[in-house]
């Protein structure tokens, strides 16, 4: 007798193993083609649309978003490579379970949920930009940079329905993700690119020579419009370098590049921050100059390349909320280790989705990125300590699993004091959260230096 | 069949941007570029799955 529908599509998603819970056998391990499409795929993605236009907003000069942006996207190549694979590969593990074993399942249990609510916070962010584009052919009211709550019912439906999708293939787990992104990339890119050249005679470039002087006259003026903030260079360097702090200096890409053959496939994140990063920041602050006044991303990419471009805003937010709910589940699953991985995915899909109705995200998406990075930053740091140093520095790695502490308060207190110092940085000499993740892993680095030293030779 | 579902999906690319330089160069209006786009996007989308899926990933 067949068995009922629901149980065969359980056995079905239950066959999907992707080794969450143990190393990842050698017989899995992928090559670079993977990751080059994952990374370009993942950084090509429908917030930039949003970032690069927020960075006119914000009144950054020509020159200086150019060279910010490659030297900020350069520091945040290497800290892939030669912070976070050098990790991956020696242990693995994905980041949840590594912390586990160093910080104790309490402890691990904390950094979860908090980890897992900024991703469905990242993940909402990128749904929202689709349903921008999704809600056009209904003429749905777009949300404005003032507006926090979502605008109507039919802004509600739209956002739903972009969510249920992405959340089906989520569930599908990782080879669809990266077949998913893989095959969207060089479109996708193409688009971005092909959008910003056509605008460009509209702005005033009737030729190549045009550019730069146009770029600084009318894109980039150096001048904020009314009620943002002037950023200069170094704002742009280190706001490329940080975006995806959480992801590299912050061990989350531990999750996917565990599966690398070698650790310098850390080195394909370039895919991701020159395409994504570099170009389609450039493209998007060209389309925003060019869309006289629109925010909404759906609307500027329709405007520049008709339902192509409108389509184009909608994978692109597909291909980052897709990876970006599959590690929310990750973490969720280490949460509650006896629901299975397609249950869990479905719970922070439709959590992402009730956070995307709410346009608040989106509008101060540059402040939350920061937020989101500097927040997991110092459990980054120390994994890596632990997995790369400890040995040499004569200190027990994985203390939690060789001594049974269900909360390692070296840890824990690295993370707490590093976040209150960096609060204490930013309230009391001013330096704006953009900069905080730089000296907060120096402090983080020392903190859990000393506290496991003094903790372990108490001991 | 490879080598057509290939150079479709390239095709589908080209499409995709070289309408875009056209309008910049000013040889075809601003309408056509996203008309050839769309194209474009059914060409590349249609074909490119088939080939694209044989690759390791």
């Amino acid at each position: 007798m067949a068995k009922p529908f629901l149980e065969r599509l359980d056995a079905r998603l239950d066959t999907i193993d992707e080794f969450e819970r143990e190393p990842v056998p050698k017989k899995n391990l992928k090559g670079w083609r993977g990751f080059l499409g994952m990374y370009a795929g993942e950084h090509t993605a429908g917030t930039e649309f949003v970032i690069g236009a927020l960075f006119v907003a914000h009144g950054v000069s020509a020159i200086d978003l150019v060279l910010g942006l490659i030297l900020g996207n350069l520091l945040a190549v290497f800290s892939w490579a030669f912070l976070c694979a050098p990790v991956a590969v020696k242990s693995r593990l994905t980041l949840y379970w590594q912390l586990r074993k160093i910080c104790g399942d309490r402890l691990a249990l904390i950094y979860n949920i908090v980890n897992a609510v900024m991703f469905c916070f990242l993940a909402g962010a990128m749904i929202t930009v689709a349903a921008t584009a999704v809600g056009l052919p209904f003429n749905i009211p777009m949300p404005g940079l003032d507006d926090w709550l979502p605008t109507s019912v039919g802004w509600i439906i739209t956002v739903f329905l972009v969510g249920s999708v992405i959340t089906v293939v989520a569930i599908a787990g990782y080879e669809y993700v990266a077949r998913f992104a893989n095959i969207s990339f060089p479109w996708m890119f193409l688009v971005f690119m092909a959008a910003a050249i056509a605008v460009l005679p509209s702005l005033g470039v009737q030729s190549a020579s045009d550019f730069w002087p146009v770029a600084k006259e009318r894109i980039w003026t150096g001048v904020p419009i009314d009620g943002m903030t002037q950023f200069t260079f170094w704002h742009v360097m280190f706001f490329a370098w940080f975006a995806n702090m959480a992801m590299h200096i912050g061990m989350s890409d531990m999750s996917i590049l565990r599966y690398a053959e070698d650790w310098k496939m850390g080195f394909s994140s370039a895919a991701g921050m020159f395409f994504g990063h570099f170009l389609a920041w450039i493209a998007s602050g060209i389309l925003m100059a060019a869309a006289a006044g629109a925010v909404a991303p759906g609307v500027i990419a329709f405007n520049s390349a008709g339902i192509a471009g409108a389509i184009c805003v909608v994978i692109a937010g597909w291909t980052t909320a897709n990876p970006t709910i599959y590690r929310a589940g990750l973490a969720f699953q280490s949460v509650t280790p006896n629901w299975k991985r397609w249950k869990v995915t479905l719970f922070t899909g439709l959590l992402t989705t009730v956070i995307a109705c709410f346009p608040a995200l989106v509008m101060n998406l540059l402040d939350f990125v920061a937020l989101y990075g500097l927040v997991l930053m110092p459990m980054g740091a120390v994994v890596f300590l632990d997995v790369m140093f400890f040995d040499k520095l004569k200190l027990l790695k994985n203390y939690a699993e060789e001594t049974g502490s269900r909360f390692n308060w070296a840890a824990g207190l690295t993370w707490f004091l590093t976040l209150t110092l960096c609060l204490v940085i930013n309230l009391y000499a001013g330096i704006e959260i953009f900069f905080l993740g730089l000296p907060g892993w120096f402090i983080a680095v020392l903190l859990y230096i000393s506290l496991s030293t003094l903790i372990q030779r108490k001991g | 069949m490879i080598t057509l579902l290939k150079t479709l999906s390239f095709a589908g690319l080209a499409l995709t941007v070289v309408p875009a330089i056209l309008v910049f160069t000013g040889s075809i209006p601003f309408e056509m570029h996203t008309n050839l786009m769309f194209f474009g996007m059914i060409l590349w989308f249609g074909t490119s799955p088939f080939w694209m899926k044989e690759k390791e990933l």
